[in-house]
This record gives structure tokens, sequence and C-alpha cells, in this order.
């Protein structure tokens, strides 16, 4: 547990909000308390946000600063990589990771490579959100989990809010970093409430989180998963099973310690994925597992992971294609021999 | 019209003629040194378009931030960044402007805001839009010059940064170095618009095409676009006519073009063009000549120098900088 999160839990006053509420106070914060913050993107001013996340932040900072962009994802992207060189901290909007493949070469020619390439003289200290994930039947081109990806890539760092706090206090920190950061908001996620500290702020960046403890095996979610791993290790208990959930919080750079240690502990790991199987986040998820601690595992690796197809709009195959809790909860079932 | 001759003093003049040939004999010393491999990758050559970098670079500050594509030494060396650490740069060591991690392709410089070497084609065009961006917001008079080939123009990234440059009247200048070939592809078979100033012209960005091989054409261009630029005018597409002297890159037979086109262009030759037009004008003294071509040599000499006593970056070093914060 992080000390903010000790932090939180001796604090009582707690507040109900929504995801979208918690990336919309994230935002509303970064532009107060950073002078050189701005937003930019499609329809991020007038119209409010494509999924409401800065709805009034026109009002309130102008339109030099919630900046409204044509659709040009290449563009403004680039721009946002330009502007972080000339000394601002851009948050760049892209819809959803279906649209970022269009800014591609700018994520990965220019904003992963010119530290390196310029032989350490030039950073981009740059934030690009963008929405992820299926759930609400927008089909093929606006549904993908594609940070597996975008994981694969040196230079950049990739996050994946699964949680209130994270929702809330992953955007700052983000943003005073001197590289580029991603940050991947579980589109199915906006409209869901929870309590968060009334206090909630920054939180830190490098470190995989233990979401519910447990001894018999690991869960290893991210993102939009993480919910669904701990209604399935819920479901377990009520049948005698002891699942760790392990939300991975950052997908680059991984964090193989808190994995490895929980797996080192429960001997037992099920990877849940919303991306594919194949040559996706879970399988690098399940090689570090394997490479550090094949030893320590009491049986293979299992992974839950998105259907190896376009996800589709009708809602049943929808939900077919994406890892639910009855998955999780068999997946874990086998690994403890109880299948 | 008034010879822009008559307004230029002879310093000028010849400030201008020695950045032409102090271009054009480093890259005739990269090429001897790619033949005896001390320089390897992609070498792209900038010879027959000097007095495109030459002319305009002069129209910047300091202060001004230029970006540029991988046939870039000529740009790296006119805007003030140091021929020892280009040379370095390609013969791949630490003492290289950008530590030998980027090669001839790869020259970055934030002492003299040269943001590469970009070897993407149109990509450094949106970065150029985000630095006029950031200039505009910090409330900096700056100029982002921002030099691609006419291949670029066929680039979505083109369009996308026109578009956002002029809708946001950003400080922006298109240095648009038209050399009629996208390695082998002609203009004329790969767009549908070959003027290329009508083209910008479409996204209300002020454009003008430029005899590329005029060296006091591309300087006064610069000028007035610079000036423009800077005023608030919001962002200048120019259109330098120009032409490669040499191969696409060392790799090219060059099966595109005939030996008479590249003769016909080399009559043009912006070195001599400007030469005789000095000595014409009684600005060349007896002796300027040689004068230039020993400091260029001298100077050239000493950055070969620098380059072979480099350092090789340990191997250690190999993953310092994919992060500036350690990960």
């Amino acid at each position: 547990m992080t000390t903010t999160e000790k932090e939180r839990t001796a604090e009582k006053a707690t507040v109900t909000l929504t995801f979208r509420e918690a990336f919309h106070e994230a935002l509303r914060d970064a532009l107060q308390r950073d002078p050189t913050a701005f937003l930019m993107g499609e329809d991020v001013g007038r119209y409010g946000g494509c999924f409401g996340v800065s709805r009034g932040l026109l009002d309130e900072f102008g339109p030099e600063r919630v900046r409204d962009t044509p659709l040009s994802e290449s563009g403004f992207v680039g721009a946002g990589i330009g502007a972080a060189l000339g000394g601002m901290h851009p948050i760049v909007e892209v819809m959803t990771v279906n649209f970022s493949l269009l800014a591609l070469d700018q994520i990965v020619n220019n904003a992963a490579t010119m530290l390196h390439m310029s032989g350490g003289q030039l950073n981009v200290p740059l934030v690009i959100r963008m929405t992820t994930g299926a759930g609400r039947q927008l089909a093929a081109q606006h549904s993908h989990s594609l940070e597996g990806w975008y994981a694969h890539i040196p230079g950049i760092r990739v996050l994946a809010p699964g949680t209130l706090a994270d929702a809330r206090g992953m955007l700052w920190t983000a943003l005073q970093d001197p590289d580029p950061v991603l940050i991947f908001e579980n589109g199915a996620q906006y409209g869901v409430a929870g309590e968060l500290a009334a206090d909630a702020g920054p939180v830190e960046i490098d470190h995989a989180a233990v979401r519910r403890a447990g001894d018999d095996l690991t869960v290893i979610a991210y993102g939009g998963s993480v919910p669904r791993a701990l209604a399935a290790a819920e479901e377990l208990a009520g049948d005698g099973v002891s699942a760790e959930v392990v939300d991975l919080r950052t997908l680059r750079p991984l964090d193989d310690a808190t994995v490895l240690d929980s797996v080192r502990r429960t001997h037992r790991a099920v990877v849940v994925d919303e991306g594919w199987r194949s040559g996706g986040l879970s399988a690098e998820v399940a090689a570090r597992i394997v490479e550090g601690a094949f030893y320590e595992l009491d049986a293979p690796v299992a992974r839950v992971c998105g259907a190896e197809v376009p996800i589709p709009y009708a809602k049943h195959l929808e939900q077919a294609a994406v890892p639910q809790v009855a998955d999780v909860v068999s997946a874990a079932l086998e690994v403890v021999g109880s299948g | 019209m008034r010879d822009p001759l008559l307004d230029l003093d002879r310093s000028e003049a010849l400030r201008l003629l020695h950045e032409m040939v102090r271009i054009r004999r480093f890259e005739e010393r990269c090429v001897e040194l790619y033949s005896a491999e001390r320089i390897r990758g992609f070498l792209h050559l900038y010879i027959g378009e000097e007095a495109v970098a030459a002319g305009a670079m002069g129209a910047l500050r300091p202060t001004d931030a230029v970006v540029a594509t991988y046939r870039e030494h000529g740009h790296a060396l006119a805007r003030g960044v140091g021929a020892p650490s280009i040379m370095a740069e390609m013969f791949g060591v630490v003492e290289g402007c950008s530590r030998g991690r980027g090669g001839s392709m790869h020259l970055f410089d934030a002492s003299t805001r040269f943001y590469g070497g970009n070897a993407i084609v149109a990509g450094g065009l949106p970065l150029a839009v985000g630095l006029a961006l950031a200039d505009r917001m910090s409330g900096r008079d700056g100029v982002t010059a921002c030099f691609f080939g006419e291949g670029a123009v066929a680039e979505g990234e083109f369009h996308e940064a026109m578009n956002l440059a002029a809708l946001w009247s950003l400080p922006v200048l298109f240095c648009c170095e038209n050399n009629l070939y996208a390695m082998g592809t002609a203009l004329e078979r790969s767009e549908s618009e070959t003027d290329l100033a009508l083209k910008a012209s479409g996204y209300g960005v002020t454009a003008w095409a430029v005899d590329g091989m005029d060296v006091l054409a591309c300087a006064a261009a610069a000028r007035r676009a610079v000036d423009t630029v800077r005023g608030g005018g919001g962002p200048v597409f120019l259109e330098f006519r120009t032409y490669r002297f040499r191969a696409h890159s060392m790799y090219d037979p060059e099966l595109y073009r005939s030996k008479e086109e590249v003769e016909r262009w080399r009559e043009r030759d912006p070195i001599d063009l400007f030469t005789a037009r000095l000595a014409a004008a009684g600005l060349l003294e007896p002796g300027d000549l040689d004068r230039i071509e020993d400091e260029v040599v001298a100077e050239i000499d000493e950055a070969v120098r620098f380059a072979e006593a480099g350092t090789p970056e340990p191997v250690e070093d190999l993953t310092k900088d994919v992060y500036r914060r350690a990960v």
C-alpha cells in the first residue's frame, strides 16, 4: 500500500463520484495548478468532451487552454509533442485508442524516440489520454484494447487507471513526469460511481498494487478488468478459494516485483486482459512470471483474454468477446485444481 | 526590379558564399568518409540545394526554432550547430551532437534550438506547429522554421499541420524544398497539383515560390516571410525550387532521371551562379574565393580530427536516456 493510500484509509471523509467526475477533477486540478498545462483534442471544449469528461473546463479556462482541434490526430498529437519540446505541459485527448492509430507515427517515431535519439537533450513532458475497451456496443472501430501495443514501446509510460483513486490521481503525476505518458481510460467505467476520499490527490505511477489479499492464487488485471477480477475474487471466496488481486496500474514499465512477490506466495496465477491473447500484454505478464518464478509455480499460468475477433456490436456477442467475471472464476478454479 | 545585390554589403555577400561553400565541401568530405567506411547508415546529401539553407537561415534569430529532415547537414551547419559535433555524430561517437545515437539523419542541438533531424517524411511538420504553439502560449515572439522536401506534401501530416498552423495563426515558416524528386518519384508522378505554393494557399496560408538556386532570392524571401510570421501574420509557406545534384542517398543508382537533366540543373549551381554574380558586380576581390576555400577546408579538417578522436559510447549506457526519470 502506498503512502497516499494509507493516508486515504485513515481519512474518513469520502465523496461519491463517477470515474468521469474523477477524471474531470484531475483535469481541472491540473489546469488550475500548472500554468503550462493545457488540454487539446477533438471536441474537448465547446462539446464538453466526447464522453463528457472535460465539460465546463472551457468556461473556466478559456479556449487557449481548453483547445478544440480539427480531426487531425497525427497533427495535434504531433503539435502536443512540439509544444512539450517548447516548454509546455500539454494534455492531449484522443477520443479512443482506435483513433490513436492515426497518430501512431507521432507517438512511436517522435514522442518515444526523441530523448534517446537526441542523445538525452530533448525530453517530451506530454500526457496523452484516450479511452479504451469494450462494453458500450460501439463495435469494431471504437472498442479495442490496444494499450498492450503501446506497452511494447520503450520511451513512453503507459498507465491504466482501474480505480477511482487512480482516475483522480494519475494525471497530475503523469503531467509532472519528464517523459511522455499515455493514460488509458476505460470507456465502460465512465459512468461507474464509487467512494473516494474527499481529499484524494496525486498518486504514484510506478507500482502495481495489491487490491485484495489472498493465498491461493494471484489474479493479475488492469484498467476495466480490475473490478471484474475483484468480483471474481469475491465469488471465489464463497467457494473457499482465496484469490489475491494485483492491479498492474502501469503497463510500461511493468512492475514485475509486485507481481512476482504475489505469485511466489500464492504459487498460481491468472492474467486477465481485455486485449487479445496473441502477442498481447497478458503474454508479456505470463512470460515474466515464468521467467521470474517458474520454480515457485504449482500450475501453469492461465490467461483470460479478449476473444480474437473484432469487437462486435450485438450486446451478447460483445459480452462474449471480453473477459467476464465467470471466465475469471472458471480460470481460477482450473489453476487451483478445482475446475 | 532593383537588383538585391545593390543592397548587399560585401561582408554579407561573402558570408552567404562562405556558408554555401562550407556546406558543399563538408558534404563532399562526408562522401569520402562514407567510401572509407567511417560514416555508415544512410547519408542524404544536400549538394545543389545549399542556397536554401544558407539563404533562409540568416533570417532567423537564435531564439527561433528550426525543424528539419534527414537531409539536414546543411541546415544544421547554417543554423550554427558545430561542424565538429556534426561530423562526430556521423562517426557515431559521444562527442556527436546526438551522442552518436542519431547519425546523419538525426542531428539535434538544443542550444541552437535545432529540433532534428526527422526521418519520417512530414513527421516534423506537426512538431513545428507545436513549437510555435508553445511560443505563442508563452508570450514569446519566436518563429519556428520547418524545412521539408516536396515529397512531404503528399503526406497527411502536411495537410494536418498546414491546417492547424493556419487555423490558429501560428508563427511557423514552412520551407518546402522542392527538388522535384521524392527519392525517385517525380513531382508530376505524385501530385495532382504540382504548383505547391498554390496548394498551400488553399489553407489560407500566404505562399509563394522562390528560385532556390539563387541565394539572394532565398534570403530575401525568408526575411520577408519571417517578418510576416513574427509580426503576427500567421504562417507562411515558401516553395524553394531547387535541385539535388547527387543521388538520393548513397544507395541510389539514379534510374529515374537523365544525366542530361542533372547537367542542365548543374548549370544553375547556386555557388557558381552567386560567385559569377558577385564578380560581375565587383563585390568579389582577388583571393576571396581561395580564402573561403582555405577556411572551409581548415574547419572541416578540424571537424574530422575531432570526430576521429571521438569516443564510442560505453555499451553500458545503451539504455540511458530512454526515460529521463529513471525507471
